[in-house]
């Protein structure tokens, strides 16, 4: 069976995907490693990485701009590369290229509603991520995009993201506010009525700052609408693969199966998955027979360090039983496992260390 | 200190830190603590997670329900009984949609909630107001506190970075709105965030490098910008101290492979737990708080022994802790 290198040789675009504590970021970063090893220019999008990481990465100061790492394990034409999502720069980027005059542009990226937008509706990191995702993919200084999905709630929100941004635009409240192209600085008259309903309730400077933005909005959502389709159409295409990262606890790998789930709901598949923090086994010896062993030593210093080797392949075990259904879930994938290690991984050495496990 | 004096020295205790560092097995633990030390307690799980329903049934089975398995209007898990000294202990979700849909109806707005309703602008004043959704959940949470509920509520919080958002909704709002009903309800749970008597926060975080950081930014970000109380840090996940030590006498009894093995696993455990401690002496350095730990479990999946063994360890602290809250 090929590893989780091979699985992922031939894709343009990676999504890293899992729930917060897995070692999403260090996956990603060791993914765009292992590429570049094979002589691949690859660029990874962190998202919102552990400080030390950022700093071991060189991400620190760099905005929305991509760094080259420089490293000393890759030979040939390989290079690594890393970003940092900056949403609120994506969106205004994105308003800037759909605007239809440098005045709607600044309308727009001046409007309280619009700031309050860029930064903390539900999904708005999510659809930057992909529209980050999409501009790198189309930048010919790469021929490898890795993503490090946001650690959201719920894993999946970004592969809807695009399509609930359509849908806040499509809203009925947008609509009623904006029935058509032609008529969108026009508000109708039942919506002011309803809108003075929620300004006494919620506050009228709320409500004026929406209704501004709506009226400012006017015309750009078709370019929107079109942009979140061709990231659809990335997202389903042969060469993106999804990679769910994990680790071997209940509640990790309950998402994990949950997302595999989502991802064949929605037409896509698990390309690999790699499993971070396992047990290290340390002997091939069942857990009985070493639990024998630590019986038959009783009295002598070997009992407590064999105990300890018992309760550590239990352990092991467990983890191996836990992950079995999420494996017997995607049965095409390989899968990579990653031995916990005895310290964080806060640097280059460390996730080139992961690259070299990747392929193991 | 009596371990019930300190599960009433707030009426809410919010349980946070970064993902994955085990929030909802300590919102569990701290739960069955507080019910055997005969407190009525209530505990909370936001939209969005899942994890509490399934501790509590200690099931092998992998919950892919999108809901939570708990009932909005709260789950009885473990039912009172005086005589032995045992309160109730109940969970419930809090949804911002129904958060919000009763906090309407409270307000004599039914008819107006479910225009809302029908045209689904949630989403849109939530989009327009940020912290919106997050105050209607504590408005909520406030509105239990005040009404005694129950005697002790205990939030699983969101992920940390979620959670500072989550508790600055209140203080974000009162600088963004200046009238309205929006504006007296960030009011009333600013109040109760920044009374020591009515709510306060437990940080958790596992004995490693970037957890322990993300707690102690979070922790002076919540003092600096919320302004609640902290009670003690829980690290969770810490190693039980010197189960073994690296000299071993060979004894003709033992497969030397096995010896070998053993050594090597005890050598790692002793790695781990060196590396742990100096993460929480340098917590302890960094953050003047008392710590609370929960030991690393031999299981992938805890279930109502796991809790039961954790809220022994609990009880056992808070019987040599000095002080509950540090204001």
């Amino acid at each position: 069976m090929s590893d989780v290198l091979d699985a992922v040789s031939t894709a343009s675009v990676v999504l890293c995907c899992g729930t917060g504590g897995v070692g999403k970021t260090t996956t990603s970063a060791a993914l765009a490693v292992a590429a570049a090893r094979a002589g691949r220019r690859a660029v990874v999008v962190t998202i919102d990485p552990a400080r030390r990481l950022a700093d071991a990465l060189g991400l620190d100061g760099i905005g929305n701009d991509c760094a080259r790492v420089a490293t000393t394990d890759i030979a040939g034409d390989g290079e690594l590369w890393v970003t940092m999502l900056d949403t609120k720069a994506t969106f205004d980027a994105l308003i800037e290229r759909h605007a239809h005059s440098p005045d709607q542009a600044e309308r727009i990226l001046t409007n309280r509603y619009y700031r309050n937008l860029s930064t903390s509706l539900s999904g708005t990191r999510e659809f930057m991520a992909m529209e980050r995702l999409y501009e790198l993919h189309h930048d010919d200084r790469f021929d490898l995009v890795i993503v490090d999905t946001p650690p959201t709630r719920n894993a999946l929100d970004f592969l809807e993201a695009p399509d609930r941004l359509g849908r806040f635009l499509d809203g009925r409240l947008f609509r009623l506010a904006a029935p058509g192209r032609r008529m969108t600085r026009r508000l109708t008259a039942p919506i002011i009525v309803l809108m003075r309903r929620i300004a006494r309730v919620i506050s009228p400077e709320v409500v004026d700052d929406t209704l501004a933005f709506i009226e400012a909005f006017g015309g750009m959502e078709e370019g929107f609408r079109d942009r979140a389709k061709a990231v659809d159409a990335l997202l389903a295409d042969d060469t993106t693969a999804f990679v769910l990262v994990t680790a071997p606890l209940g509640e990790a790998i309950d998402e994990s199966c949950y997302f595999a789930e989502r991802l064949r709901e929605s037409g896509l598949d698990v390309r690999a998955v790699v499993v971070n923090r396992l047990q290290p086994r340390f002997t091939d010896a069942a857990q009985e027979a070493v639990s024998a062993a630590a019986a038959a030593a009783a009295g002598t210093n070997a009992q407590a360090q064999l105990t300890l080797l018992a309760d550590l392949v239990t352990l092991a075990d467990a983890e191996e039983a836990q992950l079995a259904p999420l494996l017997e879930s995607c049965p095409d994938a390989p899968v990579a496992r990653i031995p916990q290690l005895d310290g964080d991984v806060h640097d280059l050495e460390g996730i080139e260390d992961i690259a070299t496990c990747l392929s193991g | 200190m009596d371990p019930s004096d300190f599960f009433t020295a707030s009426r809410v205790l919010i349980v946070a830190g970064k993902g994955g560092v085990g929030k909802t097995t300590v919102s569990a633990a701290l739960g069955v603590a507080a019910s055997r030390a005969g407190i009525d307690t209530l505990l909370v799980e936001i939209e969005g997670k899942r994890g509490l329903a399934t501790v509590f049934e200690s099931s092998d089975e992998p919950v892919t329900d999108d809901h939570s398995a708990l009932h909005y209007d709260g789950t009885e898990l473990i039912a009172p009984d005086p005589d032995a000294g045992q309160g109730r202990l109940r969970a419930r979700t809090i949804r911002a949609d129904a958060a919000l849909m009763d906090y309407l109806e409270e307000h004599g707005l039914r008819g107006f909630a479910k225009t809302l309703t029908r045209l689904q602008v949630l989403d849109t004043l939530a989009t327009s107001t940020p912290g919106l959704k997050d105050l209607i959940v504590l408005g909520k949470i406030k509105q239990l506190e005040t009404t005694r509920d129950a005697d002790l509520i205990i939030v699983d919080a969101p992920a940390s970075g979620h959670a500072i958002a989550f508790l600055r909704a209140a203080a974000g709002l009162q600088g963004t709105i200046d009238t309205g009903p929006i504006r007296r309800q960030a009011d009333e749970v600013a109040a109760m965030l920044t009374d020591p008597e009515r709510a306060q926060v437990l940080l958790v975080t596992l004995a490693e490098e970037t957890p322990v950081n993300e707690l102690v930014e979070t922790a002076y970000a919540l003092e600096d910008e919320v302004g609640i109380s902290l009670g003690p840090a829980v690290v969770n996940g810490v190693f039980p101290e010197a189960v073994a030590s690296t000299t071993t006498s060979r004894t003709s009894k033992v497969d030397p492979a096995l010896a070998s093995a053993a050594a090597d696993a005890t050598n790692h455990w002793l790695a781990r737990a060196a590396g742990q401690q100096v993460q929480r002496d340098r917590l302890a350095d960094e953050l003047p708080l008392e710590q609370l730990t929960l030991s690393r479990r031999f299981a992938t999946r805890l279930g109502r022994e796991d809790l039961d063994e954790l809220a022994d360890e609990l009880t056992e602290q808070l019987r040599s802790l000095r002080f509950g809250v540090t204001t």
